[in-house]
């Protein structure tokens, strides 16, 4: 028995215009069917004009897989009927899609190959009401790159850090916000066990978070792995992640493949490469999370848990580089300045990389304090304020903060609460 | 002289030089199709109220001494181009109400270059068909003999043209559409290069062939209005940005050029009498010094085949769209023809059935670019009969699809390689009209018009 899992994860780009028109991708939370034109609403005579961005985008996705980017390659016409397809097709890629053979190599070494990356365009989107069914074409023609794996996943963790890894690429080439919850990323994965009578497969839908595909497949596993124990092989088909019931629901039973009846794209000549364009491309892609984790460790001397912290998000990781910047003038090292990031974690958008360092000499000029000298100082305000001490040891609380003032009047840059402290313990 | 029998070329001086407007002129042809139109039924929609408003706009430019090339000049438009706000129906009961939200590119170009526009005019539904008789609404007729069909599909723009209902009119061809009806209606038809002209608003048939082109009393004409309706548009990714040359300015720019008769053209099928007329009208060109040579197309026998599987596979993914939910009639009010073509390519798009079909047209359709590659190293233009037949009876080949099917043979191939084709009249056989095709290379329209005007000065009758 060997479990098998490949995967299907469709990220939408985040390019100023859709797939084929002119019209805003920003749909989220509009007004349904205010971001529509003849294009993608897909009216008779209406063509599509392929968005170079887009497909740049995706190729430089390609890229950041270690994918082979063709130097031909076309669109075709997916054709099947579904309200939410205004064209009765999708456009999309069948047989020569922009990239092909990369992999992503996770964190115990394994490396997960990647088929294909793809460029095709989203749909409109289904709203369920109150008995009726309405369409949002908002959505229809939103620029969307599919990223199919090959089967080479064996357990859930794995694909959890495989995904947060592939979210993590396309936030760094900033081509996506990879947002799960607003179906900017959206996860299919296809379950079986090897080892039953039959070949089947079951691919799951409705997933959008990575803790739901981790739960969905476990689930999956085990329910498989019930049916095959009693000698039987389970159905192919769809199934859904229900989250209330925390199960796998059947959605549609898959006899067998679906017939798209795929054929090039008329409307859109094919896109011919050259190798300058391709490199291009490649040079526009900056440094990779991965590369970047293993330069902070190397460069600031982080360990690999700081600085995968660091590094997963790219924001972050530039604003550690620029307080490292200005650390250096402070005698702050890279280090500390890791530790109170990780620590404290302030609000990288309210506190300057400057600001961020102003704060950690202060809180690290209360932990380096000399505690002999302060001892000293405190005995010395307690000679010298008889009234205040008697005063407190009469029931006034208040009298303590005046000695506490007096003793950062000599050394300022103390954490009062500590000092207050070690007053009251002193009388 | 009625007004409405003149042609662009002559309207348009006539208009600048005041001597009449652009009103009378479209009333002239309002007051023709409400002559003879209840009888030939080439037009749809007439749309009199705007055409006679944009007959009046046009007549404040004219007398601000504005200049357009077709300023006040009224046309009819093939109902498969989308006008906004006028019906448009693609000659099928599915979209019998539809009302379209924006205008064709072609249509924006007219309207931008002063044209009025008159109707829509009857074709065969979605353009399926050689002789008008698909059309929804009812067989367009023959004006030279009611009981014959004048050619399809944009049966209603050739006769709209003909019977000068209008002074040109726009048409699609994707297997012959324009050629065939033109030669059998004695009018000039031209089916461009493909990506010449934006198909842009325009319902899809076949989208990798279909052609936008139009028919016009004379070869100048054609050529005037192509110089508006050419040239890339970016809603149209197959539409090169190759330049426009200015077609009017240089007609009469002709050298004395090879002639190519391809012969598998003229082999067994083709009416005795066609062959005779296309034969004389080469000899036009031989006794003016052009050199004349044979050629071959040796997969011209495979056209049909191969068209018979790309055009249905792109239509049944093309006509996935009109399912009745945000517009138009359900599937039932699809006819024969449409369903016909829906299964056909349904079929040969289905798993297991691709790569003995789809792909196998594909390469012919390599093989056959190729012929006409081989054959244009050899030739500068080649010259062929448009249709194997004069025009037949109404009714003569609906229940035999396949006989309609073979009536493209000779048009077909020019649309397999996108090539521009020119349907020029050349006389006529028993007192139905015939013409010719000038077939010449991508993007040669210039040599096309060159070519046709010389020839139709040379023999004005």
């Amino acid at each position: 028995m060997k479990t098998v899992i490949g995967l299907e994860v469709h990220i939408e780009l985040k390019t100023k215009s859709k797939m084929f028109c002119e019209c805003t991708t920003d749909y989220f939370g509009k007004k349904p069917n205010t971001y529509t034109c003849p294009v993608c609403l897909g009216l008779p005579g209406a063509l599509p004009i392929p968005n170079q961005k887009a497909i740049n985008w995706c190729v430089m996705l390609g890229l950041a897989l270690g994918c082979k980017i063709p130097l031909f390659s076309k669109f075709d016409r997916k054709n099947y009927f579904y309200p939410d397809l205004p064209k009765g097709y999708q456009v999309s890629q069948y047989d020569q899609p922009f990239c092909i053979d990369g992999e992503i190599e996770l964190s115990n070494g394994k490396k997960i190959g990647i088929r294909r990356v793809h460029m095709e365009e989203d749909t409109g989107k289904l709203i369920h009401e109150e008995g009726s069914t309405l369409i949002d074409f908002n959505r229809s023609g939103v620029p969307l790159v599919e990223i199919v794996t090959e089967p080479d996943f064996d357990n859930a963790k794995d694909v959890r850090e495989y995904l947060q890894k592939l979210q993590q690429i396309a936030r760094y080439l900033e081509i996506s916000d990879a947002d799960m919850d607003k179906g900017q990323m959206r996860l299919e994965p296809n379950i079986s066990i090897k080892g039953s009578k039959k070949l089947y497969k079951v691919e799951v839908k409705n997933i959008n978070s990575f803790s739901f595909v981790e739960k969905a497949i476990n689930y999956e596993l085990k329910r498989q792995q019930e049916i095959i124990d009693n000698g039987e092989t389970p159905i192919q088909e769809t199934r859904g992640w229900d989250e209330k019931k925390q199960k796998t629901v059947s959605q549609r039973v898959k006899e067998e493949a679906s017939d798209y009846r795929y054929f090039p794209e008329p409307d859109i000549p094919p896109i011919r490469w050259t190798q300058p364009q391709i490199s291009k491309i490649k040079d526009q892609i900056k440094e990779l999370p991965d590369e970047k984790f293993k330069r902070f460790i190397r460069q600031y001397q982080l360990n690999s848990y700081d600085s995968e912290i660091l590094t997963r998000e790219k924001n972050l990781a530039d604003y550690y580089e620029d307080a490292v910047k200005v650390g250096k003038t402070h005698e702050v090292s890279a280090k500390q300045i890791a530790n109170y990031i990780i620590n404290r974690k302030p609000d990288i958008e309210e506190v300057l990389p400057a600001q961020l360092i102003q704060k950690i000499i202060q809180s690290s000029t209360v932990t380096k304090i000399d505690e002999g000298e302060l001892d000293k100082t405190i005995n010395e305000v307690i000679k010298n304020n008889e009234k205040a001490v008697s005063d407190y040891k009469n029931g006034k609380e208040q009298a303590i903060m005046f000695l506490v003032g007096q003793v950062l009047r000599k050394i300022p840059n103390l954490d009062a609460n500590l000092v207050k402290e070690k007053i009251s313990k002193s009388l | 002289m009625k007004l409405n029998s003149l042609n662009i070329k002559e309207a348009v001086l006539s208009l600048k030089n005041k001597k009449f407007t652009s009103t009378e002129l479209v009333k002239a042809c309002l007051e023709e199709i409400k002559n003879k139109d209840k009888n030939l039924n080439s037009f749809i929609t007439v749309d009199e109220k705007g055409a006679l408003g944009q007959a009046k706009h046009a007549d404040i430019k004219i007398k601000e001494g504005i200049n357009l090339p077709l300023l006040g000049i009224p046309i009819a438009v093939k109902d498969i181009f989308l006008t906004k706000g006028l019906k448009t129906t693609a000659g099928s009961r599915v979209l019998e109400d539809y009302i379209p939200q924006y205008d064709a590119t072609v249509i924006r170009k007219l309207y931008e270059a002063g044209a009025v526009i008159v109707g829509k005019t009857n074709c065969d539904a979605w353009a399926h068909g050689s002789s008008g008789e698909n059309s929804d609404f009812g067989p367009t007729k023959n004006p030279f003999n009611n009981e014959y069909v004048p050619g399809g599909s944009s049966s209603g723009s050739a006769v709209s043209v003909a019977s000068d209902m209008v002074l040109a009119a726009t048409g699609t061809d994707t297997g012959g559409s324009i050629r065939l009806p033109a030669s059998f209606c004695n009018v000039v038809g031209l089916k461009p290069t493909y990506g010449r002209v934006s198909r842009y608003g325009i319902i899809s048939m076949s989208s990798s062939q279909d052609s936008i082109g139009h028919f016009t009393k004379t070869v100048e004409d054609s050529a005037i209005l192509l110089s508006v309706t050419a040239g890339n548009d970016k809603y149209d990714a197959t539409t090169p940005p190759v330049k426009v040359p200015d077609y009017e300015k240089s007609l009469k720019n002709l050298r004395k050029i090879k002639i190519g008769i391809p012969k598998e053209y003229f082999a067994k099928g083709l009416d005795p009498k066609i062959k005779e007329k296309v034969e004389q009208s080469v000899k036009f060109f031989e006794k003016e010094k052009f050199e004349i040579i044979e050629i071959s197309l040796p997969h011209t026998e495979y056209a049909i085949a191969c068209y018979y599987v790309i055009q249905p596979s792109e239509v049944s993914s093309n006509l996935g769209r009109y399912d009745g939910i945000r517009y138009g009639n359900d599937r039932s009010s699809f006819e024969d023809e449409a369903i016909r073509r829906i299964m056909l390519g349904t079929f040969t798009l289905s798993s297991g059935y691709y790569d003995a079909y789809y792909k196998k047209a594909m390469k012919v359709r390599t093989l056959i670019k190729k012929d006409f590659d081989d054959a244009f190293k050899k030739a500068d233009v080649l010259i062929a009969p448009v249709s194997p037949t004069t025009p037949w009876k109404l009714g003569e080949k609906t229940d035999d699809p396949l006989a309609m099917y073979l009536s493209d043979a000779l048009t077909v191939p020019a649309n397999i390689a996108g090539i521009p084709g020119l349907s020029v009249p050349i006389g006529f056989i028993d007192k139905l009209p015939v013409g010719m095709q000038i077939l010449g290379l991508h993007f040669s329209e210039e040599l096309l018009f060159q070519m046709g005007h010389f020839y139709e000065n040379g023999n004005r009758t």
